[in-house]
């Protein structure tokens, strides 16, 4: 049944459009430029899922002793792991971009699903969980991300023998 | 974070991107993409809803074991509320808070030069 949402526009919001106009409103002048790719790289399963051995990145990090600033990015963060069998009960995030209006992140199973892959290893659809699950920051810089935080990710991922990735930004 | 799902998939790993930033994701272009509508914080389900939470992690794994193609998006079923204010109010811009923007930007600055000052000093 239509509901009553206004279907003269595009329903899902536009992070991009919204972003640009919020920092432009802000006086900065220049808008950023977001990643953009023709070609999208492809890995098939080479095995079935219930012998996969999964992990899971995320861009919250574990909670500092003093709080980050809002909108600083990256700041001192560095890629860092956690041991899935000791998984946290809740990570920082307040210093990303989520919508603080609508909602909040005290449910960690809500941005990161390790305890639920648990549940789907017990049950045999995936084969195993990694020992360790990863952050990554958000960074302003690409090329950070490209050259350093995204090969050392893979590093880690490799040393555990990691076949798949549910990759969860916020 | 779709940078990183690219490297990953580019040396071997299958991925899967579960999130709520729809356009960001499909711009950058990824192998696969669970999309959620829902406000940004809560790509794998609604805080305290368990159930929801177990199967959008249930769908992500699908995703992985059914997509033949890159830049397959799937988009679960869930709706966040049957008021659709929150898309509105995310970061907006109107003529009630212009002046405050004006000012939080004229804010940053002046701490991001002070902070330049000190990693030179």
């Amino acid at each position: 049944m239509p509901d009553a949402t206004d279907t003269t526009h595009r329903t899902f919001v536009s992070y991009i459009d919204r972003t640009r106009e919020f920092y432009q409103a802000q006086g900065y002048s220049r808008a950023y430029q977001w990643a953009h790719f023709a070609d999208v790289p492809f890995a098939s399963l080479a095995k079935p899922l219930a012998q996969c051995r999964a992990t899971v990145v995320t861009t919250a990090s574990p909670i500092p002793e003093q709080p980050l600033v809002e909108g600083v990015l990256r700041g001192d963060k560095q890629v860092w792991s956690g041991a899935t069998e000791k998984r946290p009960e809740s990570l920082y995030t307040a210093d990303l971009a989520w919508d603080k209006g609508a909602t909040h992140t005290e449910d960690i199973h809500s941005f990161l699903p390790i305890a639920r892959l648990e549940e789907f290893v017990a049950s045999g659809r995936i084969g195993s969980l990694a020992a360790r699950f990863h952050g990554v920051p958000t960074d302003y810089s690409q090329r950070r991300t490209r050259e350093d935080d995204a090969p050392e990710i893979l590093r880690r991922c490799r040393e555990d023998g990691v076949d798949i990735a549910l990759l969860v930004p916020l | 974070m779709s940078l990183v799902a690219r490297h990953l998939e580019a040396n071997g790993i299958a991925t899967v991107v579960v999130g709520s930033a729809r356009d960001i994701v499909e711009e950058c272009g990824v192998p696969r993409f669970l999309f959620t509508d829902f406000p940004l914080g809560n790509p794998c389900g609604k805080p305290g809803d368990a159930e929801m939470q177990r199967q959008i992690a249930g769908m992500a794994l699908d995703l992985l074991e059914a997509a033949a193609l890159p830049r397959t998006s799937v988009q679960t079923p869930f709706i966040w509320s049957d008021d659709q204010s929150w898309r509105a109010r995310y970061a907006q811009v109107e003529a009630g808070n212009a002046q405050q923007l004006q000012r939080l930007g004229e804010a940053r600055r002046a701490s991001q030069r002070r902070a330049r000052l000190e990693d030179a000093g």
